[in-house]
């Protein structure tokens, strides 16, 4: 029972990678992760609706029949968007002035009914809440590494304005890491988000490539 | 088994997505009745946040109820009035400049004597990292702004250095300051065009 969940969490956060592994949700990744606080910002609302479309695709699976499955989905995950959207609005403004550009963008992750037709349709409720969890944790780390990288080359700080997102008390996230820093533009603006993304790719596959190696290498062959 | 069979019928798929189409749009417009008020409260508070920038000071009225709308060279402008006893002491308004990327919102406040309180780039399209500098948070450029009216200075120095002006252009992006630029200086004439009505005391609510 506890390799199951291993393998959720490991699928989640690495080797099914909403990002660099399956490849999905590339409009939102591209067009918010100039710094690494939007990144930030974009995983975590993500991942609270990542969260809860899972719950509910996964506890109303029996009564869904698979003809319409993907009308239904699609309704459902829409209509939590635009709840959570609302509540934000009205509950929340503060936060909802530094997150509210990126719900609507949630819209068009298509992470999320990936995981429903995937996963939560498949499997009980507490695995699907256990996989939403993971994918959006995996998902938010990949924003902010790449949103990291951009920010430092792009404009020569990490974390800017992370108080915006996470309260005052968060202010020491925010780092100039090359001071005077001109700024290389070129990473801000969208075609850096393509060759970051491409590189960062490039990188895992390698690690991946490696580690297979080493498995299937004999013990005293290991340092390749 | 009940529900197998179920499930396969043509009528069940019908059911199923009218169901859930009404189910959903049922909470939706709850939920949209339950925020209402609350956003419509946050909206306003946030609009009073903005005028309150470019408005320095305190003023008697709820300036979100003394408005005022007067035709403009791009349509019609609503103004907001401040006033102190009783009499309408600075105005604020929206200017749009035209930037490298589109429209720039600008909101300008302005005293009786028609000199700038203070202006804010409140929506922009400009390139991140050059033209942005317009934002209070990227730069203080915006400042320049506070304390100048039309004939300080004259009407020929209204414009970015490159242009013979007295403002400051950024390094790459001439473009963004002379549309605020020349917003501003257009929001000014707007101003001393509309004077007797922006200032009347008996127009506008209360």
């Amino acid at each position: 029972m506890n390799e199951k969940y291993a393998r959720i969490t490991r699928e989640g956060l690495w080797d099914n990678n909403v990002v660099f592994a399956q490849m999905l949700a590339l409009c939102p990744t591209l067009a918010v992760t100039s710094s690494a606080t939007n990144g930030l910002g974009m995983g975590l609302a993500s991942t609270a609706v990542l969260l809860l479309s899972n719950i509910i695709i996964s506890s109303v699976r029996q009564f869904v029949s698979a003809e319409v499955r993907i009308p239904v989905y699609i309704v459902l995950i829409a209509t939590l968007v635009t709840l959570v959207d609302m509540s934000l609005n009205a509950w929340a403004h503060e936060l909802y002035k530094v997150l509210g550009l990126f719900i609507a963008l949630i819209v068009v992750n298509c992470a999320i009914l990936g995981r429903a037709e995937a996963f939560a349709s498949k499997n009980s409720v507490f695995d699907a809440a256990l996989d939403g969890l993971m994918m959006g944790i995996g998902f938010t780390l990949s924003l902010v590494v790449i949103g990291g990288v951009r920010e430092v080359f792009g404009s020569g700080t990490l974390f800017a304005n992370a108080h915006l997102l996470l309260g005052p008390a968060f202010s020491f996230l925010e780092m100039t890491i090359v001071p005077e820093y001109k700024g290389f533009l070129l990473m801000i603006l969208p075609p850096g988000g393509f060759m970051v993304v491409g590189l960062l790719l490039a990188a895992k596959r390698v690690l991946d490539q490696r580690r297979a190696a080493k498995a299937a290498a004999m013990p005293e062959a290991a340092t390749v | 088994m009940k529900l197998e069979e179920l499930r396969g019928k043509l009528s069940y798929q019908g059911i199923l997505l009218g169901g859930v189409a009404l189910l959903t749009s049922a909470a939706l417009a709850f939920a949209s009745r339950a925020t209402e008020a609350d956003i419509k409260a946050a909206e306003a508070a946030d609009l009073k946040q903005s005028l309150a920038q470019v408005l320095p000071g305190e003023y008697e009225n709820d300036m979100l109820q003394d408005t005022v709308t007067l035709p403009g060279k791009n349509g019609d402008v609503l103004v907001y009035r401040g006033r102190r006893a009783g009499k309408v002491e600075a105005v604020v308004y929206r200017v749009i400049g035209h930037g490298y990327a589109g429209n720039i919102v600008c909101v300008m406040g302005v005293s009786r004597e028609g000199k700038i309180l203070g202006v804010r780039v409140v929506a922009h399209k400009e390139t991140p990292g050059l033209g942005d500098k317009i934002e209070p948070a990227k730069a203080k450029w915006i400042f320049d702004f506070d304390g100048k009216s039309l004939g300080d200075p004259v009407a020929e120095k209204w414009a970015v250095k490159k242009d013979g002006g007295v403002f400051d252009q950024f390094a790459g992006a001439t473009i963004t300051p002379r549309g605020v630029v020349n917003a501003v200086k257009g929001g000014l004439e707007f101003f001393e065009g509309n004077k007797t009505q922006l200032l009347d005391e008996a127009g506008g609510v209360k």
